[in-house]
């Protein structure tokens, strides 16, 4: 085998994030296309705005603070999906609606509308590669 | 360009499931009876709006035809979630409106036997992550950045309203299904048709807190139809036949406009309000005027936070709505009276032309012991989720 083919074999990594817009790193962390016109912000990629139309974004990170707006305790998922969890709707400290678990409560049903939560990250499963998967949540604070 | 449009004839098959048959023989089954209702036949029809949204590539308008007769009009297959049904009676009513059709037959149906749980994946097991769709995802995220199951989705919605208003918790949202339940033990054509106390409401096993199983819609079968006619082509009919036809006041149809968390939450209220809007001023009535109200309640907490979209009650106050008794059946403004999609089913596609029969059925005075009396007045509402939301208004003929 030569030093050039070598070279070539894919780097597989420690770590991915379980969606885009989750950066990881010393400091993780929400990443969000914002519209520079109006400031409507998207988790996604956006061909323009649906807000306002027009068609240049740029990108802000989203505050880690957040206070729960909404959520539902499920307790019937697909298969797989460990049983209950706390879906939740928060609204950032900078006013960013974000749809995420609740995580770290003991009893599901001590979830109130209203209560302070702050970012969290953790691993939520491992490929055959053994790249861990990283999601993120809301912790109670 | 045609002035008024009216319902000449409607007609639904009970919900339920039909394992024997298929929604062609459903949907043909109440086009044939719609077409009756209204003493006319297929070869009377110079449109079809065909709905069904889990057959939506099927040509399902077509189909029908082969069973009830092909006599080459234009058919327009459609599917718009959870309104597809009210977008089939609204692109019949277009057809008439702009002076293209005289007449035509609205159709929704549904096949969806015990279908279960809608939305939310499946967790893969053996994989290689690889980032994929808008969202570079690595892997499902339904369970782990939220729920995108239904029951979840709209419980979000309904906690979402009791954020903001007092007086809304787990108990109001069981009432909701409590009052449907009730209700459609008097409809013979409702899927269940059976009482439950509020303990058992609120035992029954949770899907998604603070919808228990008693308070979701079921999965099922079913077809309604309605056959539209021109005011113009009214007056050509029988006295007998003009009498019970029913005036469509509005027709709207409304999609999603931007809200900040409707990425995250669709948004179910904005498009509804403007619906209700648009609708009670092309009516010229405001909810007041309305003696029954068939809303899409597919999980009790939906129906709830609709008595504050449609103007039913004051602005927040949806929880003293529900706990006055103003939706039951011999309440200020009955609501459901069908026994709802919690009750009576939600073959989805059927659902906003069986609210349109529904009401229809009142204010012609044949609703049988679930008759709203004196009935002159009624709206159906229905959404879908991505989003659409269609709003009629129907009138008793005066």
């Amino acid at each position: 085998m030569s030093d050039d083919t070598a070279g070539d074999a894919p780097v597989i990594p420690e770590r991915l994030p379980i969606v885009d817009y989750l950066q990881l790193g010393d400091d993780p962390h929400l990443l969000a296309n914002e519209c520079t016109n109006c400031g409507a912000r998207f988790f996604d990629r956006r061909n323009a705005c649906a807000k306002c139309g027009k068609a240049e974004f740029g990108s802000a990170r989203v505050a880690d603070d957040a206070v729960l707006k909404s959520f539902s305790i499920v307790h019937r998922a697909a298969p797989g999906i460990p049983v209950p969890y706390v879906s939740a709707i928060v609204e950032t400290g900078d006013g960013t609606s974000v749809r995420a678990n609740v995580v770290g409560l003991d009893d599901p049903m001590t979830a109130e509308l209203g209560m302070s939560l702050v970012f969290t990250t953790y691993g939520c499963g491992t490929d055959d590669n053994g790249t861990e998967c990283v999601a993120f949540g809301y912790a109670s604070v | 360009m045609n002035d008024a449009v009216w319902v000449l004839g409607t007609s639904m098959t009970r919900f339920g499931r039909y394992p024997e048959l298929d929604a062609v023989d459903l949907a043909s089954r109440a086009c044939l009876d719609a077409l009756a209702d209204g003493g006319v036949t297929i070869h009377d029809m110079d449109v079809m709006g065909a709905g069904t949204l889990f057959q939506a590539q099927a040509g399902m308008g077509q189909r029908i035809q082969k069973q009830i007769g092909q006599t080459g009009i234009p058919v327009f297959n459609v599917t718009n979630a959870c309104a597809t049904g009210a977008t089939a009676i609204r692109t019949v009513y277009l057809a008439i409106k702009a002076g293209e059709a005289q007449m035509g037959l609205a159709v929704g149906v549904e096949q969806m036997g015990k279908m279960g749980l809608l939305r939310g994946g499946a967790k893969d097991e053996a994989k290689v992550y690889e980032p994929a769709g808008r969202y570079g995802a690595v892997a499902p995220i339904d369970g782990i950045l939220g729920t995108e199951t239904m029951p979840g989705v709209f419980a979000q919605a309904g906690m979402g309203y009791a954020y903001e208003n007092d007086g809304v918790g787990f108990e109001q949202f069981a009432k909701v299904a409590y009052k449907n339940h009730l209700h459609s033990t008097l409809n013979p054509l409702a899927q269940y048709r059976k009482e439950f106390s509020m303990e058992e409401i609120m035992g029954s096993p949770v899907q998604s807190y603070p919808n228990t199983l008693l308070m979701c819609c079921p999965t099922g079968d079913g077809a309604a139809a309605a056959v539209l006619v021109s005011e113009e082509r009214l007056r050509s009919l029988p006295t007998e036949v003009q009498k019970r036809a029913v005036k469509i006041s509005a027709s709207v149809l409304t999609s999603d406009p931007w809200v900040e968390s409707g990425q995250v939450q669709p948004d179910v209220n904005t498009l509804t309000r403007n619906a209700a809007a648009q609708a009670y001023e092309a009516a010229g009535v405001g909810p007041e005027d309305l003696d029954l109200v068939e809303l899409h309640d597919c999980f009790a907490t939906a129906e709830l936070i609709h008595y504050d979209n449609l103007g039913l009650c004051e602005r927040g106050g949806a929880g003293d709505f529900i706990d006055s008794g103003a939706p039951f059946r011999d309440g200020r403004i009955p609501v459901n009276v069908s026994g709802g999609l919690i009750s009576k089913g939600h073959p989805i596609g059927a659902t906003g032309v069986a609210n349109v029969y529904e009401v229809t059925t009142h204010l012609r005075g044949e609703a049988g012991d679930r008759q709203v009396e004196g009935a002159k007045v009624g709206l159906a509402h229905v959404i879908g989720l991505g989003s659409a939301c269609g709003i009629h208004i129907l009138e008793k003929a005066a």
